[in-house]
């Protein structure tokens, strides 16, 4: 938590080309100060990190690895400070990608697999519903939105395995074309979403509002 | 739980300034892209699309700068096409805050850029434009054309749109160039022989005059709608569109 009255401090990591500037005016609305930047102490620092993520997993983890991201991420959940992952920021966190059946490493935050999508269209490109789980702080009172989504792979397995020791992560789905996959993860200072916020219209800057208050 | 309809509005962008007359009631300046974009958002447009037709290099970066001014104030995927000639083109797009480039002509000269933009990119970066038209003699019965549909590219415009979702195209933006102005509808064929052939989502353009319009290209294969006369007149508002597709039974936002 930060102190009465200052706007936390957001850092969106700054890794690879893409459109990074609605991300960044998206998370300021929501009323977190915000530094587009790659270096790695102010992103240790922040009071949050935000990693974006268009494009190929192998060159998005190339990307990431550039600049640590990888090595600041695993520094910033040891000790407790929240990171958010989008799109293929969320992808880079499972164990693996497979890509045209080349599999490339992944941060490995959690066990899993991104994978293509089996539906008769795709990329899986427009405003989705998504499957909230009870209890759930980051989609408070926007359940029933829908947000935009474009992506050709996914996780569709959770293999996680949690018992009743350890608090299980909050994991919110999506479905198209019959496929079902992550859309969502909660688990404690790690949050991820498959699709984009910072495109969602209001419902996007409502999340972004409760993220943000849970810094 | 399914995928809405998406309606997307289209503007043309002639050096900063939207070309078309529009006669919205509460807008303060019916020629800013910026705040005609702000309106589709209030109005619940799923995407935007601009399309850039300055002449010249510095219209071009004017629009640039509209791309980034729409970037940090409206917060739905924005689309911007026109004279996207190469890699360095879309990498300049995107980072000015674009979402998905369309690209048209370039690609059809060298249809290596197509995959050059989606391996650097990703294919959802990538919108395929294809102004199609009728043509006796040609497998699908529908060819792509240049210039604004007045001269033909001498290929097939399904085969085209199969090998551009080859070469990694993430969606193909159908315009058909017959129905394009006329208000009469849809081309339903055209949209029917592309969607039986790719598998990558599908826009249809063009002939869009009536609410009643739109659920059929959607039955016909469109994932995505796409008009600009009838919204920038105000002849159809985007809930009127969305109210005609909920009303056939089509998801919308």
């Amino acid at each position: 938590m930060t102190a009465e009255g200052s706007a936390p401090k957001v850092a969106v990591l700054d890794y690879g080309s893409g459109n990074l500037r609605s991300a960044v005016r998206a998370v300021e609305r929501a009323g977190a100060e915000v530094e587009l930047t790659s270096d790695f102490d102010t992103c240790l620092a922040a009071d949050g990190l935000l990693v974006p993520g268009v494009g190929a997993f192998a060159a998005c983890m190339e990307g990431l690895r550039a600049v640590k991201g990888d090595r600041l991420i695993g520094r910033r959940l040891a000790g407790g400070r929240p990171v958010l992952g989008i799109c293929v920021g969320m992808q880079i966190l499972f164990g693996r990608g497979v890509e045209h059946g080349v599999e490339t490493d992944g941060c490995d935050e959690w066990p899993g697999v991104v994978e293509r999508l089996q539906a008769p269209v795709v990329p899986h490109m427009g405003w989705n519903t998504v499957e909230v789980p009870e209890g759930s702080t980051l989609f408070a009172g926007i359940e029933d939105e829908r947000f935009y989504f474009v992506h050709s792979y996914g996780v569709r397995e959770w293999e996680l395995v949690t018992n009743n020791r350890t608090r299980a992560p909050l994991v919110t789905w999506a479905e198209h074309g019959g496929d079902r996959f992550v859309a969502a993860v909660e688990n404690g200072p790690l949050t991820a979403t498959q699709f984009h916020p910072e495109k969602s219209g209001d419902a996007g800057a409502a999340l972004f509002r409760n993220w943000v208050a849970s810094l | 739980m399914t995928l809405a309809v998406r309606v997307i509005p289209c503007l043309d962008v002639d050096a900063g300034r939207v070309v078309k007359g529009i006669n919205f009631q509460d807008l303060r300046d019916a020629g800013d892209p910026v705040e005609l974009a702000k309106v589709y958002d209030a109005e619940g447009a799923d995407e935007l699309t601009f399309l850039d037709i300055s002449a010249s290099h510095e219209g071009r970066s004017t629009t640039m700068e509209i791309v980034s001014a729409t970037a940090e104030q409206v917060f739905i995927p924005l689309t911007v096409g026109g004279g996207v000639a190469a890699v360095a083109d879309v990498d300049r797009l995107l980072r000015a805050g674009a979402d998905k480039v369309a690209v048209n002509t370039a690609a059809l000269h060298r249809p290596a850029l197509v995959a050059e933009i989606a391996d650097r990119f990703g294919n959802q970066v990538l919108v395929l434009s294809v102004d199609a038209r009728r043509a006796a003699g040609t497998a699908s019965g529908f060819e792509v054309t240049t210039h604004g549909g007045r001269k033909s590219a001498g290929i097939d415009a399904v085969e085209w749109a199969v090998r551009a979702a080859e070469l990694g195209a993430g969606e193909i933006l159908l315009n058909a160039m017959d129905a394009d102005g006329t208000q009469d509808g849809f081309d339903l064929e055209l949209v029917t022989a592309v969607r039986r052939e790719v598998s990558i989502p599908v826009i249809a353009s063009g002939g869009a005059g009536r609410v009643e319009h739109f659920p059929p290209a959607v039955e016909a294969g469109a994932d995505a709608v796409l008009a600009a006369t009838v919204f920038h007149f105000g002849t159809l508002r985007i809930g009127d569109v969305k109210h005609a597709l909920t009303q056939a039974g089509h998801p919308v936002r």
